[in-house]
Parts: C-alpha cells; structure tokens; sequence
C-alpha cells in the first residue's frame, strides 16, 4: 500500500501545483476586478451601484458547482470556445470577485465619513482621497478576511476536478481508481489542503489581533 | 448570435428540477438540525472542558473547515466503507458529510454565542437558586440562541447552496437534475439560467422568512 501511494507521490505534486496555480490566478485576478468594482459600488453613479450589487448578490446567491457548469457549458453554446483551464478559472474568479467587492465595501464603510470629508477640504482630488486617506486606512480592515478568504479559493478550486482538469482532487482519485487505496489517498489530499488552508487561516488570525488596536 | 433560447424542454423536465429543489431542501434541513445538537453539544462541552477535550474539538472544527467539502464528501461515501464495515446509500452518505460540515461550523457559532451571554444573567440564575443544569437550559441556551440566530440563518443558506455537491455521487438534487438536462437535451443555457433563477429565489425566500423569524426572537440589548 505505501509504495504505491510513494510511487503516486509525483502525480499528487503535479496536480497539488496545479491547485496551487489556479488558486494563484484565482486570488490575483479576483483582487483586480473585486477592487475595481468594489470602488465602483461604494462611489460610482447610482446604475453602476445597481450594476455592482446585482452582480455580486447573484453570484453569491448560487452554489460555485453551478456557477462553474453554467460557464463551462455556456460559453460554448454562446460561441465563447475557452479551454477548460480557463473557463474554471474564469468560473471561480467571478465567484471570488464578488467576495472581494464586499470585504472592500466592509473595509472601506468602516472608515468615518470625517476623513473623506477632511480630505476634501484640505483640496485633495478623488484619486489622492483614495491613495492616501481612504485606502491605507482600509487596508488593515480589508487584509485578514481577505486572507481568509483566500481558503475558499483554494477549497473551491478542488470543483475544476470535475471538469476533467487534473488539479490535486483529481489526481487523487485517479490514483484511487488504479490502486483501489481510498480512505489513505483521501486522507492525505485532506491533510494537504488542511495544511495551505490552515497556514492561511492563522496568517489572518495574526493579523487581524496585530490590527486590532484600531478602535472604531 | 448563433443560439436561440428555446425553453420547452426544461418545462417538459421540469419535474426533475422541482424534485431536485425540494430534495436539496431536505438534505439542509436534515443536515442542519443534526449539525445543530452536534454543535450545541460540543460547544456546552467545549466551554466547560480541559485542555485536551478543547484540542479535540478545535482539531474537528479546523479540520472540516480547511478541506473542501467536495473531499470530505468523496471521503464518506467512497472512503470509509472502505475500512469501517458500513453499508449506505448516496443521500445518506451526503447527510452524514453535511451535518458533520455544519456541525463543525455551528461550534464555532455557538461557542461565540455562549461567551456573549452577559456574565449577570448567571448570576441572576445563581442568585434565585437554579441549579448549575437549570441555569444552562433556562438561562444560558435560550439566551445563547436569541444571539446566534442570524448566524444560524447564514449557516443554513450557505448550507442549501452547498447540497449542490451532493451531485457529485449522484444524488438526484437540483443541480442533478440541471446536469441531466443538460446532458439529454443540450439546451445549455436554459436549464442553468432556470436552476440559477431557482436557487436565487429559494435563497432569498429563506433569507426573508429567516429575518422574520429573527425579528420575532431577537436578543434584548
């Protein structure tokens, strides 16, 4: 039993690499867009705030598993050929973006109005409120649910498995499907996301408690 | 644009998506009552306990919450009949997965809502002669539950969107049932714009009736 799981052991990198990858891409564009629409929500004109909210309250109103068949499915049927790697990560990145448009507006609610409006007075433009008063401040609420939240990214990328992409979930039961060894596979791929998340889990928690002399 | 919505063939397989919701309905509500006397057990117990009963609990909680739940899944029903001499069916297998994925979440939630309860109001208990046992279920639970209310709807809903997974080993839930009309009619991107309308409203349903319910029992402040 253990030299085949020790001869599985490479596979299991590859696609522990692979989760790791898409969770990388996931986490990176999810920032980028969730940001961007976060500031969209908070301060943009009324439609782009309809926009933003109906967005992300439907996103999070669906299970990711549908979200990701309706993209890998859909956009072929629409005329969009991606390939899978692509359309999941496509799927979770939506997922994610919406999570980040909420820490932000959480982060970004918490700062008193007082500091933008004196800002404002001293004369500073849109973009110097946000560079310099707003979001230095925000950053610390932002930063430990955000890292938190990077777990639902990598736990969420264990669904691409179902798309035929060979991330760490996939890897292992292939591996099980040939050596028929179930319960200690699984118990390893457990213990190896538990490992990453978990890391992340405390990174938050550090942090959070090193942020928590802000008072509100 | 080369694709026409044609939504005939979802409403004549409707059925499959309408028993879909309702299964996936059951399987929280199953789940999440078992989840419930799971978490308030272990939560009572956490909170009165040594060190090493508190490590236990906390490795169970950590562990759940730090692996995907598509792997605790594959792990209960294709995993552990491997070693245990045990015997069930897919639904099954996914409630036992469920309510120890929410069982663990709920520790969490309880445990915060037992520290919450106002060091008084034990004293109160104290004061008028209630019994260490009378004070946990007059006093401790009642106001404990009133206070993690809202996180016990938010624990719900997340719950019904994740019996989704439930797919996975082929129990007939509503993202099953999304699958196979996909796969024996190819009209894409109808039946998941539907399932999407449907797990939307059925959200927001319960979000709604969940806020009712929390209106009425609130925690005095």
């Amino acid at each position: 039993m253990l030299t085949q799981i020790a001869y599985a052991l490479p596979f299991l990198a590859q696609g522990f690499a692979l989760t790791l990858w898409v969770s990388l891409l996931v986490v990176v564009f999810s920032l980028i867009a969730g940001v961007i629409m976060g500031v969209g929500l908070v301060y943009g004109p009324i439609p782009l705030q309809w926009a933003v909210r109906i967005f992300s309250d439907t996103i999070r109103g669906i299970p990711i598993l549908v979200l990701i068949f309706f993209v890998y499915y859909g956009l072929p049927a629409v005329g969009l050929h991606l390939p899978s790697f692509w359309a999941a990560v496509l799927a979770l990145t939506l997922f994610k973006t919406a999570q980040v448009v909420e820490y932000l507006r959480g982060a970004v609610g918490s700062i008193p109005r007082g500091q933008s409006e004196a800002a404002m007075a001293i004369g500073l433009t849109f973009r110097q409120r946000l560079a310099y008063v707003i979001f230095p401040q925000a950053f610390r609420r932002f930063l430990p649910p955000w890292i938190n939240g990077v777990t639902d990214a990598v736990k969420g990328s264990a669904l691409v498995s179902l798309l035929g992409i060979t991330d760490l979930m996939q890897a292992i039961n292939q591996v099980i499907g040939r050596t028929y060894e179930a319960m200690p596979l699984y118990v390893l791929g457990a213990l190896i996301y538990f490992a990453v998340n978990y890391a992340l889990s405390l990174a938050s928690r550090r942090l959070e408690r090193r942020f928590s002399f802000i008072r509100e | 644009m080369g694709y026409a919505l044609n939504f005939n063939l979802i409403w004549r397989h409707f059925d499959k998506l309408w028993g879909g919701l309702l299964l996936s309905l059951e399987l929280a509500v199953i789940s999440i009552a078992i989840g419930i006397v799971i978490g308030l057990v272990l939560a009572v117990w956490y909170v009165s306990a040594g060190r090493i009963v508190r490590t236990i609990i906390a490795a169970y909680v950590e562990f759940i919450r730090n692996v995907p739940l598509i792997l605790l899944v594959y792990l209960v029903f294709y995993g552990l009949p491997t070693v245990v001499d045990i015997a069930y069916s897919a639904p099954t297998s996914f409630v036992v997965t469920l309510s120890l994925y929410s069982g663990a979440y709920l520790v969490e939630v309880f445990r915060s809502g037992l520290e919450a309860v106002p060091r008084g109001q034990l004293d109160a208990g104290k004061a008028i002669g209630l019994t260490p046992w009378q004070r946990l279920l007059n006093v401790r639970l009642p106001t404990m539950l009133r206070i993690t209310l809202p996180a016990l709807s938010n624990t719900f809903i997340s719950l019904f969107k994740d019996t989704s997974i439930a797919s996975v080993i082929s129990v007939p839930e509503l993202t099953y049932g999304a699958q196979w009309i996909n796969f024996n009619t190819f009209r894409i991107v109808e039946v998941y714009l539907v399932v999407t309308a449907m797990y939307l409203v059925t959200g927001y349903i319960l979000l709604f009736a969940l806020r009712l319910v929390e209106r009425r029992f609130r925690a005095a402040r």
